[in-house]
């Protein structure tokens, strides 16, 4: 199929089988290999993008679907939570760091927008303070093998103040 | 993952057409489940109709107080809906502890009660598993049954209902509204999901040609006062072992209402009828509680692997009455 698929503020064509996902879309047919493969089921959060700001896994995702989507991918990332992920040591491989940023940015605009968490202790509050035990429930969809999670969560404490 | 045609459906009419009018059609909305499911061969449609186009995303409150979640709202908005949260806290918590953020952000409402079981027999299609294969038996019976279910199983099926979204739900009676080309149909939600019998692979009530098109949330007071916990074996991001969802009223000292349901022990949503009638009209005590938690697990057939779970569920039922009760009194 010919499909249009708009990545990091530009349109992109490609010719795509249905059952190809968005992550190979991205890695395979356009080049894009900063998006990482790690489980391809779901369970590990290394294919983490973000949909009209949302995040998703990839890998979940047929790229026939996300068409009219404005997809960002690391590539497309200028953030400070990339300077934070390198002062805070919050990887050691890498492998799951592009995952992790872009989790870590569609989180904290899950928390301006109000949305609570398992954490949450008054789910009928908004507005709560994203503290560690908040930092990490959110984030708990992004494994990180290396168990940087230390690291992680303090890049996005500084990020979130 | 086997090839397929694919459709983007631009209305519900065309979708329910597609569905009616062609063999082997699988709806996809968030793909949470079913994408997964289709690469590891376990489902192999051979024709896909998106549905995420459909208008069937507003959360509206009818005149009666119900309210109305069209069938494409994502997880993560139902859990953060200021109503939902305010009068069904049980049901936010109970989605807010399933899945990722990430998996929320795509699965809907109408697919989360269509999810299958994890069971890793299932999975494995080296495995007899009568839900796959029907007739090919159950290698969970007698295998690894750390996971398996302890309640609505049969000696074709042992298999846990994953939902937690489900298990609130089925607490809060709500109403699944289906349509196909012959009509609309509401089956409450109780009915919805199937114990396995001697048909494990059918699994609803939905039949082949129908579409989830929303469901239906009716006023429960109690309910603004509902807890929902699940114990699993990390802190984040995994299936439950046990979970309970319950509403609970005292006065005087009695039980006046109390709703009560089972996640992670079933092959469906369990709705804890037994322990609810026990309950009803007797004295909060613990030991109200923990009876009536016995006598919900009393049937309970469990496997050597997943026997623990009798009481786990047994005590995370006090735990969460016991919650309840003292916030109550605090009140």
């Amino acid at each position: 199929m010919e499909i249009e698929l708009r990545i990091n503020g530009s349109a992109r064509r490609l010719d795509v089988a249905p059952q190809v996902s968005l992550l190979d879309a991205l890695r395979e047919y356009l080049g894009l290999t900063g998006t990482k493969k790690g489980c391809d089921q779901g369970a590990c959060g290394a294919c983490t993008v973000l949909a009209d700001g949302r995040r998703i896994n990839a890998c979940l995702a047929l790229a026939v679907q996300y068409q009219g989507r404005e997809i960002t991918t690391i590539e497309g990332v200028d953030h400070p939570l990339q300077e934070a992920f390198v002062r805070a040591d919050g990887f050691q491989c890498g492998y799951c760091t592009p995952g992790q940023i872009c989790s870590a940015i569609g989180m904290l605009a899950e928390h301006k927008d109000g949305a609570p968490s398992a954490a949450t202790e008054h789910l009928a509050a908004t507005g709560g303070e994203l503290d560690e035990a908040e930092i990490r429930e959110r984030m708990s969809g992004n494994l990180c093998r290396c168990g940087a999670y230390n690291g992680i969560v303090s890049a996005i404490k500084e990020v979130a103040k | 993952m086997k090839p397929f045609s694919y459709l983007s459906a631009p209305d519900t009419a065309t979708a329910l057409r597609t569905i009616a009018d062609s063999e082997d059609v699988k709806f996809l909305a968030g793909g949470t489940n079913l994408v997964d499911l289709m690469r590891e061969g376990i489902e192999h449609p051979a024709t896909v109709v998106d549905i995420t186009r459909l208008p069937l995303t507003g959360i509206e409150e009818l005149a009666d107080g119900t309210l109305r979640v069209g069938a494409l709202v994502t997880n993560s908005r139902l859990a953060a809906d200021p109503l939902i949260r305010t009068r069904y806290p049980v049901l936010a918590k109970a989605i807010l502890l399933g899945a990722s953020a990430q998996l929320r952000n795509m699965a809907t409402v109408g697919g989360n009660l269509l999810q299958r079981t994890r069971c890793m027999y299932f999975y494995d299609e080296a495995s007899a598993c009568n839900k796959r294969a029907p007739g090919s038996g159950c290698d969970a019976i007698g295998g690894f049954s750390r996971g398996s279910a302890v309640l609505g199983a049969s000696e074709h099926c042992i298999a846990t209902h994953p939902s937690d979204m489900a298990v609130a739900l089925v607490m809060l009676d709500a109403v699944v509204e289906v349509e196909s080309v012959h009509g609309i149909r509401r089956v409450p939600i109780a009915e919805f999901h199937r114990v396995p019998g001697e048909t494990p692979h059918i699994e609803t009530a939905l039949a082949a040609d129908e579409l989830i098109t929303a469901i239906e949330l009716p006023p429960v007071p109690a309910a603004a006062h509902s807890r929902y916990r699940k114990v699993r074996d990390r802190a984040s991001y995994a299936f439950a072992l046990v979970s309970v969802a319950a509403a609970l009223a005292v006065e005087d000292g009695r039980v006046t209402e109390v709703r009560l349901a089972l996640g992670g022990v079933a092959t469906k949503p369990w709705r804890a009828h037994i322990a609810e009638e026990l309950l009803l009209g007797a004295e909060a005590t613990d030991e109200n509680f923990a009876r009536a938690a016995a006598a919900e697990l009393a049937p309970a057939l469990p496997q050597s692997g997943n026997a623990f779970k009798i009481d786990l569920a047994q005590r995370t039922v006090v735990a969460v009455l016991r919650t309840l009760n003292a916030e109550r009194s605090a009140s």
